[in-house]
């Protein structure tokens, strides 16, 4: 809602500056968003009339003008204004004016012929963008005057953001009522009622259907008014502090009334219509054409005004086409009625309308407004532009009328929610003040709430309102009662924040990315995975869920490397969605990609770029957090995301649980990327169980250690190689460790040579030399019949 | 004899005094004290004197040897020492050159404030709870008293993925979840990403917010202003910090406040809008099977990226999710 300050205070005038009013707004809950001055600050400007014009003797395009600003003497004023002419009133800077930014007026030369001030235009003062050429001012603007006070504009628009609970504050009458609450100031509706004389039968019939809908409905014929009749400046300046665009004087004053009193209206042209007026739901498929010009297919939850072409209005919403008010209507029907907002809410929203009405209307609207809200709008078109009008049709079913409702407000209920004591003498005043009728009762008060009072309907509104306006930092604040208990800390449960500061310690940096992706980032990673489709994504590049934080990670990479940082290491947790049957999916993840150098560059070793198994080593530095440590197995794998030669399913058992790999090098300019990407991803649920520890006592006895060097084919692989080893029945075997993988000089070039260090240790004794002998001959034994190992 | 002794101490004397090699020490040894040497001899000519005469001449042929030994050692541990400086001189290294290390990454700052805000309310006994991010209709508008036709559905710039599901506006729809499963008391923070479709300068579609829940029998507005007060002025490490609670409305609150705060940072008179917070709406109460009459909610919801902004003095929200590694290394 926004409004002129100066409207406001004709109706409340509280003894405060412009910033106190809108503090005291907001802290009453009507948020001011904006104050904004009409006009920027300028001074000195004078109504002038230009008396006489004469082609300046040295330059083209100068006229020397003699300009009457109400002095002795005539001002003579160089002027370069296309559209000067004798007789023309407009705003004289006379010298010693001010003009925004601070631009003074002074006597000056222009091209040797003196000026005594300045003619201004409408953007010279800050008023208006779009006209060049001097702003022209209404015959009648008397000379002299300041051009501030004849244009009033000494005035602030304030821009109330309200919430969906104040309809009864989308009005000025309505921000006054509640200016008067807080501030105290006397509330006086600042015009006369004028009830106007009515003469003869409404010829037009209203037949109401939907009386749940349209509890009220009030309307009467106007006409022999003058058509040609203009909004006068008061009024239109009005609307358009308020920021409506004057339209016509019938569309000007519904507005205008609907600003003043909250009340929306519609005027139709009465000799458009056709037969009766009826109120009634919209059959299916039943078309408007509405004021817009935008053909809507309704349907039949939508209340409508029709006639018997068919449905002429959205009732409450927008009007119809058809039966539009024009230049040429010499008859009007004034509609003025009561919708529930039941019948309203959602309804524009549905056709992708939001307008004044509608946003009043299922917000609520005060039921008894109607009334006053004709008869205000015929009083002023009477004013302005004469005319005759009917009696009024009134259709209102009263027990479909809201009715205020009746509130029990319990004393020891307000102190307990807000935790302080309200002394009831206040609670009793600041009610009042509202508009309730207050009666007391043994727990407390029986409350009535004001009709235009949508949001009291229960106890708990009231207790509100009164905090309000008793101002909430006016209670005194209390403790928290902390109860002494101690919640269980399962130490297996692992904090994300540890897997966190894991990949930080790596070197990685955490990301948070966009849970929307591009769609064809998801076809080209990840076809196979079905994924779930926003219906109103921002953009066509933010449209899909993503499936995995692939997408988000390459592209935050890319963004990077266009930014000279090569050398990359991202991490991210988060959801991941996908569809499973007719369910959604959404899976807790963490997931990292890395390029450019293994090392930061620096002087000590030359660097290398990363590779599969720098990125292995971090991944199994985060499982080894994890309960998991040990039982994980990397297996070779393929997906469509990865290079078909570098990637590896991360199991546990049968269940996989991540995934890692290369990029895929066809994608790499899909994604606008430089280099090689290794990228991995796990479930969450997977690594955030933590082993307790359970400590075995430790051997006194000196380790063995072994090594070996067996030849096998180059498709096997070292996993495989160390299952078999571990097939060995035997305790002693403590663990195998991989030293070298050699190829080249000496072997086959179908096979590997892999190099094992074997620890072997008994618990209790000593091993002998011919036990760790009998070992290793087990080993190459299980070896060779699995995997067809050799000794070199 | 004793003048013998006497020469063969002063060559010996001369000899290892001008040695500079250690292997030459050895070669010495053996010339001076070996087999072959003369005061070896003069040991041997010891049977041709007198019984009286033998102890003593003994004597003197074992002081001139340890003498001679005690020169080579002395010279040896001299040698050595040397040696070990020059080598010592010849490892040292310019210590100024930097180690070598993997660099630390960093926590994106959204959790980095994340972490102190939870850390804040979980010394006082909330525990955090989490909820899904694609939500229906019920958790994220129905329960929390927005039903279908609600004007305030308007105000959230929803994003849906079907009629009944959308992505969630607030982290409100996790407390509904919490009282559904749990009876009072409760005390939980609710951290995570929520969804707007809106998308400008000062927002983002998406963003995090933390949602509190406290409920309690007795639990009161005067004590929900009392704890946030205390939050932020914790949070932002300032007692001086102002707050100030301007009335609003959210369906799902009553009495609904915005929390407003100043500080010497902003500037004089200077307000800054930080959160949302309420007396949960015993429609919502009553919506999860909660007795309003016995039990009070308080609630609030805060906006992480703001008060990482304000905080950390990021200027443009849009940094927070373009990842600028030269952003993110700000925050290590």
């Amino acid at each position: 809602m926004k409004l002129s300050e100066q409207w406001l205070r004709s109706w409340v005038n509280p003894d405060w500056n412009s910033n106190t009013l809108a503090e005291a707004l907001s802290l009453a809950g009507l948020e001011v968003d904006a104050l904004e001055a009409v006009a920027p600050e300028f001074s000195g400007v004078l109504i002038g009339q230009v008396v006489a014009i004469e082609k300046h003797p040295d330059a083209e395009k100068l006229n020397v003008t003699k300009v009457d600003v109400g002095q002795v003497e005539h001002l003579q004023i160089v002027c370069g204004a296309p559209n000067v002419v004798v007789g023309m009133k407009v705003p004289c800077a006379v010298v010693g004016a001010k003009l925004p930014g601070d631009f003074k007026i002074k006597k000056a030369k222009l091209r040797g012929v003196e000026s005594f001030g300045m003619l201004c235009s409408g953007d010279e003062l800050g008023l208006e963008q779009d006209y060049d050429g001097l702003k022209v001012l209404a015959k009648d603007a008397p000379i002299g005057e300041d051009i501030r006070a004849y244009l009033n504009l000494n005035d602030m628009m304030i821009d109330v953001d309200l919430t969906p609970n104040r309809a009864d504050c989308l009005s000025v009458e309505g921000l006054a009522r509640e200016l008067a609450v807080v501030s105290g100031a006397a509330f006086k509706q600042p015009y006369v009622d004028n009830q106007v004389a009515t003469a003869g039968a409404c010829s037009q019939q209203v037949v109401v259907e939907d009386h749940q809908a349209c509890p009220k409905y009030l309307g009467c014929i106007v006409e022999g008014y003058d058509a040609k009749a203009a909004t006068p400046g008061w009024m239109i300046e009005r609307l358009e502090r308020s920021g409506l665009r004057p339209i016509s004087l019938t569309v000007d004053i519904t507005n205008y009334v609907m600003l003043e009193l909250g009340q929306p209206m519609h005027a139709f042209d009465a000799d458009k219509l056709q037969g009766n007026i009826q109120v009634r739901q919209a059959k299916s498929g039943e078309s408007v054409v509405t004021l817009d010009e935008k053909q809507l297919t309704l349907k039949d939850n939508t209340l409508v005004i029709a006639d018997d072409s068919g449905a002429i209005a959205l009732a409450g919403i927008m009007g119809g086409l058809s039966t539009s008010v024009t230049a040429a209507t010499q008859r009007l029907f004034f509609e003025c009625a009561h919708f529930s907002p039941l019948a309203i809410v959602g309804k524009a929203r549905q056709y992708g309308l939001h307008t004044d009405s509608s946003h009043r209307f299922e917000r609520g609207v005060d039921p008894l407004l109607p009334e006053r809200a004709l008869a205000r709008a015929l009083d002023l078109l009477g004013q302005i532009a004469g005319g005759k009008v009917s009696e009024w049709v009134k259709v209102m079913d009263a027990s479909t009328m809201p009715q205020p409702s009746v509130i029990e407000l319990r004393r020891a209920r307000l102190h307990q929610l807000l935790g302080a004591v309200i002394e009831d003498q206040f609670i009793t005043d600041i009610l009042t003040r509202l508009g309730c009728e207050v009666s007391s009762t043994q727990a407390g008060w029986q409350v009535v709430a004001p009709s235009y009072r949508f949001d009291m309907q229960i106890e708990v509104d009231l207790i509100e309102e009164i905090a309000r306006v008793y101002g909430y930092n006016n209670l005194s604040s209390a403790q928290v009662n902390m109860p002494l208990s101690l919640k269980p800390l399962p130490e297996s449960e692992q904090d994300t924040q540890m897997l966190r500061q894991a990949m930080v310690q790596r070197g990685y940096h955490e990301v948070i990315t966009y849970s929307f992706v591009e769609e064809a980032a998801l076809q080209k990673l990840s076809p196979e995975i079905p994924y779930v489709l926003l219906q109103n994504p921002i953009s066509e590049d933010m449209k899909a869920m993503r499936t995995s934080l692939f997408p988000g990670l390459l592209q935050t990479i890319s963004y990077n490397q266009k930014r000279q940082q090569s050398r990359v290491r991202l991490f991210e947790t988060g959801l991941i969605f996908s569809r499973e049957n007719t369910q959604i999916q959404q899976t807790p993840v963490i997931g990292g990609a890395i390029c450019g150098d293994v090392s930061p560059f620096g002087w000590s070793e030359d660097s290398r770029s990363v590779d599969f198994f720098d990125l292995k080593g971090d991944v199994e530095n985060l499982l080894a957090m994890s309960h998991l440590h040990g039982q994980v197995r990397f297996v070779t794998s393929q997906s469509p995301e990865f290079h078909p030669g570098q990637c590896a399913a991360i199991m546990l058992g049968e269940q996989h649980i991540g995934i890692m790999g290369q990029l895929h090098p066809q994608w790499q300019k899909a994604f606008g990327l430089n280099g090689a990407v290794f990228m991995f991803q796990i479930f969450m649920d997977s690594v955030l169980t933590m082993q307790v520890p359970a400590v075995t006592g430790i051997s006194k006895f000196p380790e063995v250690q072994r090594d070996l060097a067996l030849l096998v084919e180059r498709s096997v692989s070292v996993q495989a190689l160390t299952d078999a080893i571990y097939q060995v029945d035997s305790d002693l075997l403590k663990n195998v460790q991989v030293f070298d993988i050699y190829q080249g000089q000496g072997v086959a070039e179908t096979h590997k040579s892999v190099a094992l260090s074997l620890k072997i240790q008994h618990h209790d004794r000593t091993l002998q030399d011919e036990e760790v002998d009998a070992l290793i001959q087990q080993v190459i034994e299980k070896t060779h019949q699995a995997v067809g190992a050799q000794l070199r | 004899m004793q003048s013998t002794l006497q020469n063969i101490l002063d060559h010996a004397k001369q000899t290892i005094e001008k040695t500079t090699e250690l292997a030459d020490l050895d070669q010495l040894r053996v010339e001076f004290l070996g087999k072959k040497a003369q005061i070896t001899g003069l040991m041997k000519t010891l049977g041709q004197l007198s019984a009286e005469d033998r102890p003593l001449a003994g004597q003197w042929i074992n002081d001139a040897k340890q003498s001679i030994q005690q020169l080579i050692s002395n010279k040896k541990n001299e040698l050595e020492s040397a040696k070990l400086q020059t080598k010592l001189a010849q490892e040292s290294i310019d210590v100024t050159l930097p180690g070598r290390r993997l660099d630390l990454g960093g926590l994106h700052p959204v959790t980095r404030t994340l972490r102190r805000i939870e850390s804040l309310f979980a010394r006082s006994g909330f525990e955090v709870a989490t909820g899904p991010e694609i939500e229906d209709d019920w958790h994220n508008f129905g329960a929390l008293n927005i039903p279908e036709t609600h004007p305030a559905r308007a105000m959230h710039d929803t994003f849906y993925i079907d009629e009944s599901t959308v992505l969630r506006t607030h982290t409100s729809g996790v407390q509904v979840r919490i009282m559904e499963n749990n009876q009072p008391p409760i005390r939980i923070i609710a951290p995570g990403r929520v969804y707007r479709c809106d998308s400008d300068q000062t927002h983002t579609p998406m963003f995090h917010q933390i949602e509190g829940l406290i409920v309690e029998k007795d639990a009161n507005f005067a004590q929900l202003m009392n704890l946030l007060t205390d939050f932020l002025r914790h949070f932002f490490e300032d007692e001086k910090l102002k707050t100030r609670f301007r009335p609003s409305y959210f369906p799902f609150t009553e009495p609904s406040a915005e929390v407003d705060i100043a500080t010497d940072l902003f500037g004089e008179g200077r307000w800054v809008e930080v959160l949302g917070c309420g007396m949960v709406h015993p429609n919502v109460l009553k919506n999860v099977g909660i007795d309003p009459e016995e039990y009070t909610g308080l609630a609030f919801g805060l906006g992480v990226e703001r008060l990482a902004m304000l905080r950390y003095g990021v200027k443009d929200l849009r940094q927070f999710f373009e990842n600028d590694l030269r952003f993110l290394k700000q925050f290590k």
